[in-house]
């Protein structure tokens, strides 16, 4: 900023910027303190824990004894998240294809939308509640079971999967629909064949970030998969997640069930945090965006 | 269709098949439906959700159930007021917290940081919204809980004369400790949708402000924060809904007294933390697990209100442009 001959910048005004421009970037330092000081102590706390038994052993469940490991829980989370990709993504695609190709601005289509939107901001505890009072305290189908934890995820990763399809189904220039059109093509195949490859790297981005969020939650699983020790691969039995494992032991009074807390909290991020590299990887990838 | 000059079979080649006919409304009509289902889905939650809630709101009264202050589980009581005094607390403090900073690193990194450091700048402000509440949770009670209690008495001790801030003796978990984790994981979608909202801002606004002569603070100040006002104060509303429902992380750092905490630094509870907490005692109680409802039932109507205001502020903000841009991972954050 130099001065101008015709109007001089006074120094107060130019300290005044100074000082207003120092600030913004110190409250960005600020900003990132917090995720430092977390990776950091994840790292010192959690890493010492990590060993081959504590990824191969199931908790034991005794309390002053050996703890055990968490591999039901990676298991659990694993499976769970997964059956919970398989419900959220064609059926979130599936919306925003709908809201995309044929709603486009109609009425219908801004309902959807708008409660689209309204469930982004359902708290997560509150579609455990939802899972909890319409699949477990019905009786009607048994009790706490792996695949209800499953639909709680997959109706938090809903939205996220909509919205983010959306908007890069709306990326697709209509030139190609056009094209497709022209040469014949019916409607159906022009989604599938045209729309969809070209948002491909787009609906992945957008679903591994729904799965990352999926994993990291604990509040839905709390009240319909529960927590147990056993390593599972029934999806219709009560499973632990590592959320709900860390969640546990969190208030534990016992120093060695904290640092399994430690430990297991610093393989849960690692694991989000490798989905969420990747969605950043393949939305590099898309041409689209 | 009209019938072509070259036919095959009896039918023009620019006739579609008769297979496509019937697959292309059917296509049509699965995809509506899926659209449909979300709405179904909703309301029917709604609905089992005030069904099983119902039995708290009879004996309560809804008034009663949501405002009285006393909930007194040994003796089958349940006024949902402290709850809601404590999401309110919480979720204010993470508001003066977070918002300020959230919207600096916005415009930091919109107008002012180097162009070679934005990307990965803001990869790492992402980031943080991908740390699970529970490690949050977790991070608190073993290093922010203890690290911060003596600047927290310090605090309390130095500005007593302020009533509610100051005095008092420093609980371990407390509000302060709850707000300031919640700031931290408001911090990354304010950022992100106040980033949105700033990049909307066109180039003439702040050219025009720099070719009067306005130093680069002046122009943020007259030509950027006017334009973008009503789109940071939607993303601070959505943050606030956020930590509204937010739920692990604040019930393992606010101490989960069940009374209105007499100032800052004292123990609370939250509505989304009271669930989590009492549910697996409450299973087997009728009452209990009615009034737990309610409470997520108050807590779900408590986040839609807040969020509707949310998103009409933020579309107002977005003069006139249609809903969705911005990459889909922007989306995703939302």
């Amino acid at each position: 900023m130099s001065a101008s001959p015709l109007a001089p910048i006074s120094a107060r005004r130019r300290r005044t910027d100074k000082v207003a421009r120092a600030l913004l970037g110190v409250a960005t330092g600020i900003a990132l303190v917090p995720l430092v000081l977390v990776l950091w102590y994840l790292i010192k706390r959690g890493i010492g824990v990590w060993s081959w038994e504590f990824f191969t052993k199931d908790p034991t469940g005794s309390f002053l004894g050996d703890p055990g490991g968490i591999k039901s829980a990676i298991l659990g989370t694993i499976e769970m998240v997964a059956l919970a990709t398989l419900i959220a993504v064609p059926f979130g695609v599936g919306v925003a294809l709908y809201l995309v190709e044929f709603g486009r601005d109609g009425r219908f289509a801004s309902v959807v939308r708008y409660f689209v939107d309204v469930m982004t901001g359902v708290p997560s505890i509150v579609f455990g509640l939802f899972i909890y009072i319409t699949l477990i305290l019905t009786g009607d189908f048994g009790s706490f079971a792996g695949y209800k934890g499953s639909i709680a995820l997959a109706l938090l990763m809903l939205p996220v999967v909509t919205r983010a399809s959306e908007v890069v189904l709306l990326l697709v220039p209509d030139s190609l629909r056009e094209a497709a059109l022209a040469l014949g093509a019916p409607r159906w195949k022009v989604t599938m064949r045209v729309v969809l490859p070209t948002a491909l790297p787009g609906l992945v981005t957008g679903s591994l970030l729904a799965v990352a969020r999926a994993a990291g939650e604990t509040a839905p699983l709390l009240f319909t998969a529960a927590i147990v020790n056993a390593t599972t691969f029934n999806l219709d039995s009560r499973m632990n997640s590592l959320p709900a494992q860390i969640f546990q032991d969190v208030g534990q009074p016992n120093p060695r069930l904290v640092d399994r807390a430690w430990g297991a909290a610093l393989t849960l991020v690692a694991l989000i945090l490798l989905l969420t590299l990747t969605a950043r990887y393949f939305q590099r990838r898309t041409r689209l965006a | 269709v009209e019938a072509g000059t070259i036919t095959r079979g009896g039918r023009s080649t620019l006739e579609r098949s008769s297979r496509s006919r019937f697959s292309d409304p059917l296509f049509r009509w699965i995809l509506t439906g899926l659209a449909a289902l979300v709405l179904l889905i909703i309301g029917f939650f709604f609905v089992r959700l005030l069904i099983e809630a119902k039995p708290a709101f009879d004996r309560y009264g809804v008034f009663g159930f949501t405002f009285d202050n006393n909930w007194d589980v040994s003796r089958e009581i349940y006024g949902a007021l402290p709850l809601l005094v404590g999401t309110i607390i919480a979720s204010g403090i993470a508001l003066v917290i977070g918002v300020p900073i959230a919207v600096s690193t916005a415009i930091f990194l919109t107008e002012l940081c180097p162009r070679r450091a934005r990307g990965s700048l803001t990869i790492m402000v992402e980031l943080l919204a991908a740390v699970p509440s529970v490690v949050y949770g977790l991070w608190g009670i073993f290093v922010l809980i203890p690290k911060l209690k003596p600047a927290e008495q310090w605090f309390a001790d130095t500005f007593s004369f302020i009533p509610w801030f100051g005095g008092g003796n420093v609980a371990g978990p407390n509000y302060f400790i709850a707000g300031l984790i919640l700031a931290i994981m408001i911090l990354p979608i304010v950022s992100a949708i106040s980033r949105e909202v700033l990049a909307t801002v066109p180039a003439e606004n702040k050219e025009a402000a720099l070719a009067l002569g306005a130093t680069r603070w002046e122009m943020i100040r007259i030509a950027v924060l006017p334009y973008s006002r009503a789109g940071i104060t939607g993303a601070a509303m959505l943050g606030l809904g956020r930590a509204i429902g937010e739920t692990i992380a604040v019930t393992l750092v606010i101490g989960n007294a069940p009374q209105i905490g007499q100032h800052l630094f004292d123990q609370g509870y939250t509505l989304a933390a009271v669930i989590a907490n009492e549910f697996g005692e409450a299973a087997s109680d009728p009452i209990h697990r009615a009034a737990l409802i309610a409470a997520g039932l108050v807590l779900f109507v408590l986040t839609l209100a807040v969020n509707a205001v949310a998103r009409a502020i933020v579309v107002r903000g977005r003069h006139g442009e249609r809903a969705p841009e911005g990459t889909p991972a922007a989306a995703a954050a939302l």
